[in-house]
């Protein structure tokens, strides 16, 4: 077996990932740095039967996957920043309808129209909290352009496994380098594809109805079973609802099907953990710079190991206790003000003991960043 | 070997970008190395100079900007102005003598190449000037191998240009050879 | 098929006020399906937030009741997605080109094969009688204390200057034409606009004083013509009722399908 080997920029090992997943229907609208997602897409869906859209604007185009996955189709958008807050209704929606849709945020930096287009890691919290009401949600990152598009068919995976958005929260940095990507062969990655029901025409059908393994077997629109869509609280059928036992229940099952199976979707890499007194932890393009710092420091006799995150939410919890809990130091690098380190120090036992290391002002976070404060900490000034 | 980490600037439409690009694939996909490539994009792209940044290794590279460059290529006095200060003590100053009037205080070696004028004497098409230039940079760093710049070059372009892309190279590859 | 069995009848009584036009429009609606003998299967009805949007609660089709003003984005991707599908979707007058105005004037440019009902009563009635875009200068509103100073859109004006490829305008008091037009939109390939003039006596009729449902449709009677008629030239202020625009222009989806020939490598 040969794999295919591309020397290409992460926007377009997304798209690899998309099309590996077997994705049908894109639409969108241009924003830097996710535009090439798009401009890939428009080439390569058509080739294999795929529909691509270029839509008015980014709530059209989030509302626009939402209509296709409702025929049966594996979907994805992608944005950044701007875009990403004006598809936070429509995506709210799809939490509340329970319909799979692939989200790609290639995040540059903000707030508005922010310094454009270089990198930041600021909308982690966006990505959990951006539409309005208690729900979760599933995000995934990446580092490099095979774990971009690993984790682009896991998305896709989880969307279709849980019937819920997935997004992907990369930046600039990994969107627009170019570096090597090499193709799994096809079956190499296991696809999650669509659960469609069992129950024959003329028999009820309940879209909204958990199986006992909590899995929700959809129909298609266009197929025998004719069913409700709605952004209300809905019974089993999907039809509006106040009755406060339904509205309970249901934001109870939106919340509870995510957060109960949050370790399989957590994602993570450990380099160098198994004695490490510091521990960085960092994810995206971020965690290449904690790389290095770990790799020119190791050699210097310094027990300093990385956790790279790459499941964000539902966060990680287990993992970030059981690699951080026993450490000295945990520095979390990331170009924010903080937004993965305000999550750990509530996760962890000793959150005197977390320090972040970042970067807000548009420029790629350096191994000096980091190194200045390890230095800090340590009281060894810079 | 030994980490390399570039830079190639010069001002937009002059292919650096393109150049980069070439360079870093050909060394991944038919040199079995490593390679990441950056550069400027949206806003921050439009107008002034451009810049294309290549580090190629054979280990994994983590860190994918580069900083210091060990090869510095500057295609014009602007793109010179402001990029000459960032090369790494002891690297390589690769520019253009047609556009380029260089500062003696850099401390770098300095290789100043007609490579604009011999690309218009010899092929007379301004288009190939980048691939001359990546000859220049290969000729004198032994990076890659020539044939694997073509290799790439033919997956990238029409036939009927290989020819002018071919010869632009070697006229770059014999004046970084001929200076080295 | 009877009627009946194009409804979801265990959610009736619906919510409409009494008096609303809107129930007159799903009459309508059913009775121009039922002509054309579709099947339900084939049917997806898409609509936004409003009164009108309930409207697909109530009929037995696949049902996507979605968020305010972006039921024509939600539909071109059911209708792209799956182009064997016929989909319709009911707006309101704030729905359409209000927030949804942009969306509406896209769908149109696209001649994307979608037919659009847009229920113009000329105010908000699920948040309590605001005014809208198609509401005009002169009218109360609970926004609009002093009377309204907004200018007013014309849909069949806009569809048409969009480049909506069939554009029709009837009425709740009209109720064969409204079926017929409606029927002729459905069966129109590319993208369908009908305007249909709703009342509501709840929010409009009583902030201007047009009296209850019967004295608003006899309005609507009196302040409408068919299109080029001789009372019009005569009344010139007189609405027209019609179909306005119905053109052939190659469809989005079908047009798609040679983008999909074409990257496949055929011609």
């Amino acid at each position: 077996m040969t794999r295919q080997i591309k020397f290409i920029q992460g926007n377009e090992a997304c798209v690899e990932g998309a099309l590996y997943a077997g994705l049908d229907f894109f639409a969108g609208y241009p924003i830097t740095p996710s535009t090439e997602i798009a401009e890939h897409l428009s080439r390569r869906l058509p080739q294999q039967g795929g529909k691509f859209i270029q839509m008015e604007d980014e709530i059209a185009s989030m509302c626009a996957i939402i209509g296709a996955s409702l025929t049966g189709k594996k979907v994805l958008t992608a944005t950044s920043g701007p875009g990403f807050s004006l598809k936070q209704e429509a995506l709210g929606y799809a939490v509340m309808a329970e319909i799979p849709c692939v989200i790609v945020n290639v995040q540059r930096g903000g707030p508005s129209t922010g310094v454009p287009t270089h990198v930041s890691q600021g909308d982690v919290m966006q990505a959990r909290w951006g539409t309005h009401g208690d729900h979760s949600i599933v995000a995934l990152t990446a580092s490099n352009h095979q774990d971009v598009f690993a984790m682009t068919v896991e998305a896709f995976n989880i969307a279709e496994t849980y019937r819920t958005p997935v997004i992907l929260l990369f930046d600039e940095v990994v969107g627009h380098m170019r570096e090597r990507l090499e193709i799994p062969e096809k079956g190499e990655i296991p696809l999650v594809e669509r659960l469609r029901t069992a129950v024959q025409g003329g028999v009820d059908y309940h879209p909204y109805l958990p199986r006992e393994d909590g899995r929700l077997p959809m129909s298609d629109f266009g197929d025998v079973h004719r069913y409700n869509v709605t952004g209300l609280v809905h019974d089993m059928w999907g039809f509006p609802s106040d009755n406060p036992k339904i509205v309970h229940g249901l934001l109870r099952h939106l919340v509870d099907k995510i957060e109960n199976n949050a370790s399989q979707m957590a994602h993570y890499k450990t380099f160098y953990l198994e004695d490490a007194e510091t521990v960085l932890l960092s994810f995206g393009s971020a965690a290449r710079s904690a790389l290095h710092v770990v790799e020119h420091l190791r050699p210097r006799g310094e027990k300093i190991g990385l956790l790279e995150l790459q499941t964000l939410w539902p966060f990680p919890a287990d993992v970030v206790q059981q690699y951080c809990n026993s450490a000295r130091t945990t520095v979390v690098v990331e170009m924010n003000m903080g937004q993965v380190c305000q999550m750990v120090k509530t996760t962890v036992r000793h959150p005197e003991r977390v320090f972040l290391a970042n970067r807000i002002d548009g420029v790629f976070i350096t191994d000096a960043d980091i190194r200045n404060v390890l230095r800090l900490i340590e009281g060894k000034g810079v | 070997m030994e980490r390399c980490r570039m830079v190639f600037s010069g001002s937009g439409g002059q292919g650096v970008i393109t150049a980069a690009i070439i360079l870093a694939e050909a060394a991944v996909l038919h040199e079995e190395l490593t390679a990441v490539q950056t550069q400027a994009y949206g806003a921050a792209a439009r107008g002034g100079a451009t810049r294309a940044d290549v580090i190629i290794s054979d280990v994994p590279i983590n860190f994918p900007k580069v900083i210091q460059p060990n090869v510095l290529v500057c295609l014009t006095q602007e793109a010179y102005n402001k990029f000459y200060d960032i090369i790494r003590p002891g690297g390589l100053m690769i520019t253009d003598t047609r556009y380029v009037q260089p500062q003696l205080k850099v401390d770098a070696v300095q290789r100043q190449l007609p490579l604009y004028e011999t690309v218009m004497d010899k092929i007379g098409k301004p288009i190939v000037f980048n691939i001359c230039m990546l000859g220049a940079v290969v000729g004198l760093t032994q990076l890659v191998r020539p044939e694997s710049i073509m290799k790439t070059l033919e997956q990238r372009i029409p036939s009927g240009f290989i020819e002018m892309n071919r010869q632009a190279l070697e006229l770059g590859l014999e004046m970084g050879q001929g200076v080295k | 098929m009877a009627v009946n069995d194009y409804i979801r009848q265990r959610f009736f009584p619906h919510l409409w006020c009494s008096g609303c036009g809107h129930g007159i429009v799903l009459n309508g609606l059913i009775r121009s399906v039922e002509k054309l003998g579709m099947s339900r299967n084939e049917m997806v009805m898409v609509s936004g937030i409003g009164c009108s949007s309930r409207i697909s609660g109530y009929m037995d089709f696949h049902t996507l009741h979605t968020i305010h003003g972006r039921a024509l984005a939600f539909a071109t991707g059911v209708k792209l997605s799956k182009p064997e599908l016929n989909v319709i979707v009911p707006m309101g007058d704030g729905d359409a080109l209000s927030i949804g105005g942009n969306h509406f004037i896209h769908a149109a440019r696209r001649n994307i094969d979608i037919t659009a009902i847009v229920m113009n009563n000329r105010i908000y009635g699920m948040t309590g009688g605001q005014y809208s875009p198609l509401s005009g200068p002169g009218v109360m509103a609970t926004t609009a204390p002093y009377s309204n100073i907004d200018q007013g859109f014309d849909v069949v004006e806009m569809a048409k200057a969009a480049g909506a490829t069939f554009v029709a305008r009837t009425t709740a008091y009209h109720v064969q034409q409204m079926a017929d037009i409606i029927r002729a939109a459905i069966l129109h390939e590319g993208f369908s606009v009908v305007e249909v003039m709703s009342q509501c006596p709840t929010y409009f009729g009583r902030k201007n004083k047009q009296g209850g449902a019967v004295e608003m449709m006899k309005r609507m009677k009196e302040s409408t013509t068919p299109i080029g008629s001789k009372a019009k030239a005569e009344h010139p202020e007189l609405i027209e009722r019609g179909i306005f625009v119905q053109t052939d222009k190659p469809e989005y989806c079908s047009e798609y399908d040679r983008i999909i020939e074409r990257a496949m490598g055929g011609v």
